[in-house]
């Protein structure tokens, strides 16, 4: 790789959307702007290209979203998930940003999605890209090099060089590339299993990792030990349960597997472990990952009957089907007389009632070590069919703190006067833990933009 | 139900298409797949004649190669159509010519080309490079024409009725006096509007490239409009013609004149900015298919106006019979290869189109019923 220039006014490591956002911002204020994307051009944008929305905060309706999703609502939601694990100064100035995030991406060419069924089908509280985060991606990045940011991709920093807190230069394998300002957003560790295990301890070998694989934190680990002040726990992350015959990285959405409610999940031993008629989706699918990460070999199997079939989203794989409960222990690896034993153990035990898969039907079991709460129907119309599952994970918490200013703060107490961290990198500081819909791409639009403007104010001696 | 290479790949594409739906906003394809859980070839030629060809969701595609699921939705829509553009000729076995399009329709351009000025020159013999007192009729009298383009154009006819009836069958639709007319209004108009070059949000189609154009949306128009007025200035000649007694040649400013003109003007534009765009596309999203089909279509349209409008200048000098020959012996061959080559196109997307209007207003899919979805 050769830069035009050995110097640039805002250098920026990472080209998701908050990198992205944050050249474009910087070039528009009339910064020479650099980009240095780590993947190679087909899988530009980090995790971008696996997203598909993001939550604005709005009163009235805005753009493709109806009704108002006010800052009260929205403060409300994000507690619920973090409990209280967030800054809320940063958290509140990321919810107010958010409005404006929506027009800024259509100016620069970014599609949103209209309803499908007309203006009765708006969504509220989250817009969607037309096609998904890649059409973003591709808007950002067309619009970026139209306005002259010179875009380098194959680029993974090497090492960086900060002396008391201020960035010099960094390096990217023997190239080295000096600038006024810095924006770190080069994402989260999850796809670096070795930093996973630190952790984890040896089953994150058994973890899918469903995002880019570049994703491997080399520049969080420069910055942490570089003196910059961590923000988040290591073993924080995105997890949910997904088809374990996904792909080992990359996966993205469509290895979900949305059909726990429906049926039973039992373990490599044929033993149920968690209620699996607890909650909705959101919430299922936040937990999951976890309950999966905690059994034997981090595997789990939902077994479904005949009744279930096409009563939710269809997954990527085909499931493993079988006329009784015994031959599909067999085909998935399972003793036999073992699922049986569940299975009549839970059959006996469903109590009688109305179902219902719209609300908690309170249809339940009863008598078992663990119970099923709500959506509980008796397995006993053949085929039979078993999906595998495996602990998938989406992102991780662990990164640098930042102040309002995106700038990134040292652990001695002082904060660096010209690094600034966008995205995946800082989202921990207003996502602590839990996660809810487009919040990622929310705290990296904002922060994008924070990070580009004080980053190209600094470069500039505004 | 034919099970081929290309109905597998689209089947294996559909499926995760399915599981992920990011791209549902972009077209009828992912929103009549959304209203099913298998994918059968009945299911798929009508979901391969949804696909525009747009290439949007190619472009935004988080799976697209070098992913290892190797997603190329519009590639493998191509590559099905160009089988079950086969599938559906009539008679049957002239469905093969749709596997070497390009080749056969250059050769009979060639065959056709020479047959009318070798016969136009035998039958004129000295006369072929004289003017004429009644322009081209002096080369090649009416009736003679009207004889041959008749024949011609009845088993042109015959053969795209008996295509479409086989079409409309696999489409589960019924009989056309039972159809639900409000749902057909829709897809008509969703197909003469090229709703679905749009890309979805009215930023047009990734074509040539990545970036959201309206360039080949408009092209279309030109080409589809210009077809028409072309067709609309023949019709009317005839009309003229027999209703009228009001034989060709005619002046500037009659039905005929004004019709052709406008018409063979969008009819040269129109084909000869898509054919433009086309040496631009990527090539991805086109899959590995017969790229001569498609060019071979546009080139005869360019020549049929672009030596209809040749025909009217020279028409009382002495080079009106070989442009008469030349322009004659190319609409000729567009005919011949309407049922059998890109021309066809049109049938199929507009059948699809109604049914997915109706798919769309009940919710529910009407081809492709499986079995396995009846409730317990």
């Amino acid at each position: 790789m050769k830069t035009r220039f050995d110097h640039y006014d805002v250098l920026v490591a990472g080209g998701g959307q908050a990198g992205l956002i944050a050249a474009i911002v910087a070039a528009e204020k009339g910064a020479r702007v650099c980009l240095l994307e780590g993947a190679p051009r087909t899988h530009r944008g980090g995790n971008t290209r696996h997203t598909r929305n993001l939550r604005p905060m709005h009163i009235g309706p805005l753009s493709v979203l109806s009704g108002t999703y006010d800052e009260a609502e929205y403060w409300d939601d994000l507690m619920r998930v973090t409990k209280g694990k967030t800054n809320e100064t940063l958290a509140r100035m990321t919810l107010r940003n958010s409005t404006e995030a929506v027009a800024w991406l259509e100016q620069r060419g970014v599609q949103f999605q209209p309803p499908l069924g007309g203006t009765l089908h708006l969504g509220r509280t989250n817009a969607f890209f037309m096609g998904g985060g890649k059409q973003l991606l591709n808007a950002l990045y067309r619009h970026a090099e139209k306005l002259g940011v010179e875009v380098h991709y194959d680029a993974m920093v090497s090492s960086v060089d900060i002396a008391d807190g201020e960035f010099k230069s960094l390096q990217v394998g023997e190239h080295t590339i000096s600038a006024k300002a810095f924006v770190a957003a080069g994402g989260g560790f999850e796809a670096n299993i070795e930093w996973l295990k630190e952790a984890w301890g040896d089953i994150a070998e058994n973890f899918l990792i469903r995002g880019t694989p570049y994703n491997r934190g080399d520049l969080l680990r420069i910055l942490l030990d570089a003196g910059a002040q961590q923000i988040g726990e290591p073993n924080q992350c995105h997890a949910v349960a997904i088809d374990g015959r996904a792909p080992k990285f990359d996966g993205g959405i469509c290895t979900r597997v949305d059909c726990v409610s429906l049926g039973i999940v039992v373990n490599k031993n044929a033993e149920r472990f968690y209620d699996e008629g607890e909650d909705f989706w959101p919430k299922r699918y936040a937990i999951w990952g976890r309950l999966v990460a905690d059994q034997p070999d981090q595997v789990a199997h939902v077994i479904i009957d005949q009744k279930a079939r096409g009563a939710f989203m269809p997954p990527v794989f085909p499931p493993v089907v079988a006329n009784t409960i015994g031959e599909l222990a067999e085909k998935i690896g399972l003793d036999p007389a073992a699922l049986e034993k569940t299975v009549n153990d839970y059959n006996a035990s469903v109590q009688p009632g109305q179902f219902d898969h719209t609300e908690l039907d309170g249809v339940h079991t009863n008598g078992l070590a663990v119970n099923k709460t709500n959506w509980a129907r008796t397995l006993d119309h053949p085929p039979y069919s078993a999906y595998s599952l495996r602990p998938g994970i989406t992102f991780t918490y662990l990164g640098v703190e930042v102040s309002e200013k995106a700038q990134m703060q040292m652990a001695n107490g002082t904060e660096s006067p010209n690094i600034f961290a966008a995205g995946e990198i800082m989202a921990g500081n207003v996502l602590g833990q839990g996660y809810l819909a487009g919040i990622g791409m929310t705290i990296g639009n904002v922060f994008g933009r924070i990070a580009g403007s004080e980053a190209a104010d600094y470069a500039l001696n505004r | 139900m034919r099970s081929t290479d290309k109905t597998t790949e689209a089947a294996r594409v559909m499926t995760i298409c399915n599981a992920c739906r990011y791209c549902e906003g972009h077209c009828a394809v992912f929103q009549a797949m959304e209203l099913r859980l298998e994918f059968n070839s009945d299911t798929l030629d009508y979901l391969a004649n949804l696909c525009h060809n747009c290439g949007a969701c190619y472009h935004n595609c988080q799976y697209a190669p070098p992913h290892e699921f190797q997603l190329n939705v519009p590639a493998a829509m191509a590559e099905l159509r160009q089988e079950n553009y086969g599938v559906y000729a009539w008679p049957g076995f002239m469905g093969r010519l749709f596997a070497n399009n390009g080749l056969w329709v250059s050769l009979l351009s060639v065959i056709v080309i020479t047959l009318f000025f070798g016969a136009t020159a035998i039958l004129t013999g000295a006369d072929f490079f004289a003017a004429h007192e009644n322009a081209f009729y002096g080369v090649i009298s009416h009736n003679v024409l009207a004889t041959l383009f008749g024949i011609v154009g009845g088993f042109v006819l015959l053969a795209l009725v008996g295509s479409v009836v086989k079409f409309w069958r696999t489409m589960n639709l019924p009989s056309p006096l039972m159809l639900d007319y409000p749902r057909v209004m829709q897809g008509i108009k969703d197909a003469l509007s090229l709703k679905y070059l749009d890309g979805g949000n009215g930023q047009g189609c990734s074509y040539p490239g990545e970036t959201p154009s309206m360039a080949r949306r408009w092209l279309h128009q030109m080409t589809f409009w210009g077809f028409m007025l072309c067709f609309a200035a023949t019709s009317s000649a005839t009309i003229l013609h027999y209703g009228f007694d009001l034989p060709a040649p005619y002046g500037y400013f009659s039905l005929p004149k004004l019709f052709g003109i406008l018409g063979g003007i969008g009819l040269i534009v129109g084909p000869a900015g898509l054919l433009m765009l086309k040496a631009k596309a990527d090539a991805a999203p086109k899959g590995k298919t017969n790229k001569g089909m498609d060019v071979s279509f546009l080139v005869l349209l360019f020549l049929t106006s672009l030596t209809g409008l040749c025909l009217m200048f020279v028409r009382d000098t002495h080079y009106v019979g070989v442009m008469l020959s030349l322009h004659l012996g190319v609409v000729m061959t567009l005919f011949l290869s309407m049922p059998y080559g890109k021309f066809i196109h049109g049938f199929y997307r507009l059948i699809a189109l109604i049914v997915f209007a109706v798919e769309k207003n009940d919710h529910k899919q009407v081809i492709g019923v499986c079995q396995s979805r009846k409730t317990i």
